[in-house]
């Protein structure tokens, strides 16, 4: 019996390796293995038989748990574990998936090479060292893969451009600023099957003709650090990295690179500026990085779930990646699916699902038993996609359609608690911090576009607001210089064009339909319900609610701060927001 | 020696290694950078102004590139460096009432430190634990699913510990 405990970030931060010491102190050997993507049921105990069956998977596992596993260890009796097991309903959120760049997150151990090489990998490096780089980038051609980080540019296309650029020097870049707060399907690839990721770059490499390569990685991501550290290392004493990899004519060397936070640097033209040791600041195209990037060289820069697609691809053929999805959209996208939903995690789905499957048949639906407004897709770039419209597909072109895009994978899901009009401004403020300041339709744009959200929601909106947004978001994006400015504005397109009356409510009757504007709420007590208990008037900071014990009380408009905590402490329900 | 104007007087030749090591590696600001605020837990203006020297370049270069990202900061930091997830998830789970909760009891505001410091707060766009929103970090350490109550809880055992 082998039993394996999921030390992802999410799982650590959730306490799996606190599992992990109690189990060492209960005298059991534990392994490690990464991200399954089942962050609602971090901890996770997998227990596996010596064949490498999957016997048991414990969920929410305490340290306290630990007696109980090294018993059923001992006697081989699982049952004891039968309260801790995973059940069928949660089990079906890995059912309904298919798994390409996840395929060994959560199963493999991605501290350990053997374990990468003994589930298939390296095999289609050493495939691909027979091939020519032409024959490599038809197979991604076959395949219609793109790029995973946002712009879904076809990867074939760019590994040519860059094929095709002389010069002694070329670079192979992965992108792994994963940025969009909202999406960590890169850090859980990078923690979970890094050897994945380098195979694909090197693959990359080799199409291309770049003999460095170099992994831009968020500073935010230390664990991720660690990890690909570790496995560079072991990729550079198995001959996988380095000169003559496996004998071949072909030398590639890797490194890290850690970025040092700035939204702005998953541009790749402003990582670049990055990488080179400047403010990430984009620059124009052309010339584009296949001809000139860094270091002006000729440069190739995918994402890091990009790249975890190529080595099925080649292992596969690209005939079978195409054969999942839909006719614009080829193979899986994985996203973080998160927000108000029941199941929320990492899932990776063929292209061509509906949102309503991933959200209801995968997530197992809304949280609290409320009712779903809308997904967030895309995360500052993207757009929401309300609820009516969740028959659309997975799928480049029809995303498009609705205002959002397929983004790097960020999946926010809302109830109807969640303002439209405080969503918007929240990425406003988002990236009108995070804006370069190059350019002004982007610098002063996002500033201007986020002081008429903030008033709109403090009850200060005035008449003509919507038309003045529209029109303001309509000039940033075709003024802006590059990616994060032009895609600034889709969340206050997206969320006038399927919430106006939110706005309206807001502009015209100083009122927040979801009672999320702190501004525009007024707080009163239910005289009926009231049990005269005090708590709410102990709990008041400002002394605004007045009323003697067993009698309703009363809450002076005026002396209110509009904090909440009289609607938070009170038991009855009596506290009335509007 | 250092030719601004700051009262500061760090031991610069704490850096001395790392300035060696990258000397001459076209490119290496930004991880030069990275090392000072290890060693310093901050970036003091005249450790700025003798990476400029020590590498060519201009101390407005230097100030520019720490000035851009958020990673680096210019004033010391409390004992604690509390990071609240300011992401997507946690937005939508709550985290202004958290930030409420913690300036309020603190007496801060983000990006400021306690007057014991002890505490400093520092507003993040997203720390990657979407399922345990609302999150907050501190010294490596994370805590999920926040209330109000629940934050500031973990703040007052900290403050304990570090009587103890």
């Amino acid at each position: 019996m082998r039993i394996i405990v999921g030390e992802g970030s999410c799982g650590i931060a959730a306490g799996a390796h606190k599992v992990y010491e109690s189990l060492e102190a209960a005298g059991i050997t534990p392994q490690i293995t990464g991200c399954v993507g089942m962050c609602f049921l971090e901890p996770i105990v997998d227990i596996y038989s010596d064949g490498g069956e999957l016997m048991r998977r414990l969920v929410k596992v305490k340290p306290d748990d630990a007696a109980t596993i090294a018993e059923a260890e001992k006697t081989g009796d699982l049952s004891l574990l039968d309260s801790i097991t995973i059940s069928d309903e949660d089990a079906a959120f890995l059912s309904k998936q298919t798994r390409i760049a996840l395929r060994n997150c959560g199963v493999i151990d991605p501290t350990d090479i053997n374990a990468y090489t003994a589930n298939g990998g390296y095999i289609a490096l050493r495939k691909v060292l027979g091939m020519t780089p032409e024959e490599v980038i038809e197979e991604i051609k076959i395949s219609g893969l793109a790029g995973r980080g946002g712009a879904g540019f076809p990867t074939w296309f760019k590994w040519n451009a860059a094929r095709q650029s002389v010069s002694d020097t070329k670079y192979l870049i992965c992108n792994a600023d994963e940025g969009d707060p909202g999406a960590f399907m890169d850090r859980a690839v990078i923690e979970s099957d890094p050897h994945n990721l380098i195979e694909g770059m090197l693959i990359g490499a080799y199409s291309i003709g770049a003999s460095e390569a170099v992994v831009y990685v968020r500073a935010e991501y230390p664990l991720a650090i660690v990890r690909l550290q570790e496995a560079i290392a072991q990729a550079e004493k198995a001959g996988y990295l380095g000169k003559n990899i496996l004998g071949s004519d072909f030398s590639c060397k890797m490194r890290i690179k850690a970025g040092a936070g700035a939204f702005v640097c998953g541009e790749e033209t402003a990582l670049i500026e990055s990488l080179e040791g400047k403010r990430g600041m984009p620059r124009l195209k052309p010339p584009f990085p296949a001809q000139r990037g860094y270091n002006d060289e000729p440069s190739n820069i995918n994402n890091v779930e990009t790249f975890a697609n190529v080595a099925w691809i080649i292992n596969n053929g690209g005939k079978a990646f195409a054969a999942m999805g839909t006719e614009n959209s080829k193979g899986t996208k994985v996203f973080a699916l998160t927000g108000k939903i029941r199941r929320g995690g990492l899932v990776e789905v063929p292209m061509g699902m509906t949102i309503k499957d991933i959200i209801y048949d995968i997530g197992g639906g809304i949280r609290g038993g409320r009712e779903c407004k809308a997904v967030q897709l895309g995360g500052p770039s993207g757009g929401c996609i309300p609820s009516d419209k969740f028959d659309t597909l997975i799928d480049y072109k029809e995303l498009a359609a609705t205002g959002a895009i397929m983004g790097s994978g960020g999946m926010v899901v809302m109830d109807d608690t969640t303002c439209m009009v405080g969503m918007a401004k929240f990425f406003l403020d988002f990236t009108a911090k995070e804006s370069c300041g190059k350019c002004v339709h982007c610098r002063i744009g996002t500033k201007r576009l986020l002081e008429i959200l903030d008033r709109i929601t403090k009850g200060n909106g005035l008449q003509g607001d919507i038309d003045l947004l529209t029109e303001l978001c309509e000039a940033v994006k075709d003024g802006a210089l590059c990616g994060l400015g032009q895609t600034a504005p889709n969340p206050v397109l997206s969320t006038i064009r399927y919430f106006r009356d939110e706005y309206e409510a807001h502009i015209n009757e100083k009122r927040c339909p979801t009672g999320e504007c702190a501004d525009l709420v007024t707080y009163s007590i239910d005289a009926d319900k009231c049990r005269g208990c005090t708590l709410c008037a102990k709990k008041c900071p400002v002394n605004a609610i007045s009323g003697s014990v067993k009698t309703p009380h009363v809450i002076d408009s005026e002396k209110c701060i509009k904090c909440g905590q009289c609607a938070a402490v009170c038991r009855f329900d009596a506290v009335i927001k509007r | 020696m250092c030719h601004c104007k700051c009262n500061e007087n760090s031991d610069l030749s704490a850096l001395d290694g790392v300035l060696k090591e990258y000397a001459g590696v076209k490119g290496s600001l930004i991880t030069i950078l990275q090392k000072a605020q290890d060693i310093y837990g901050y970036l003091p203006t005249d450790v700025m102004y003798h990476i400029a020297e020590a590498i060519g370049t201009t101390p407005a270069e230097v100030i520019g590139v720490a000035t851009f990202y958020t990673q680096f900061r210019l004033k010391p930091v409390g004992k604690y460096l509390i990071m609240l997830c300011q992401g997507t998830a946690c937005h939508v789970n709550g985290s202004e009432r958290i930030e409420t909760a913690i300036c309020e009891h603190l007496g801060i505001k983000d990006g400021e430190t306690t007057s014991d410091g002890l505490f400093t707060l520092k507003n993040v766009a997203c720390l990657g634990c979407c399922s345990l929103s609302p999150v907050m970090m501190i010294n490596g350490e994370t805590y999920g699913s926040l209330t109000p109550d629940s934050a500031i809880g973990v703040l007052e055992n900290l403050r304990k510990e570090s009587n103890a």
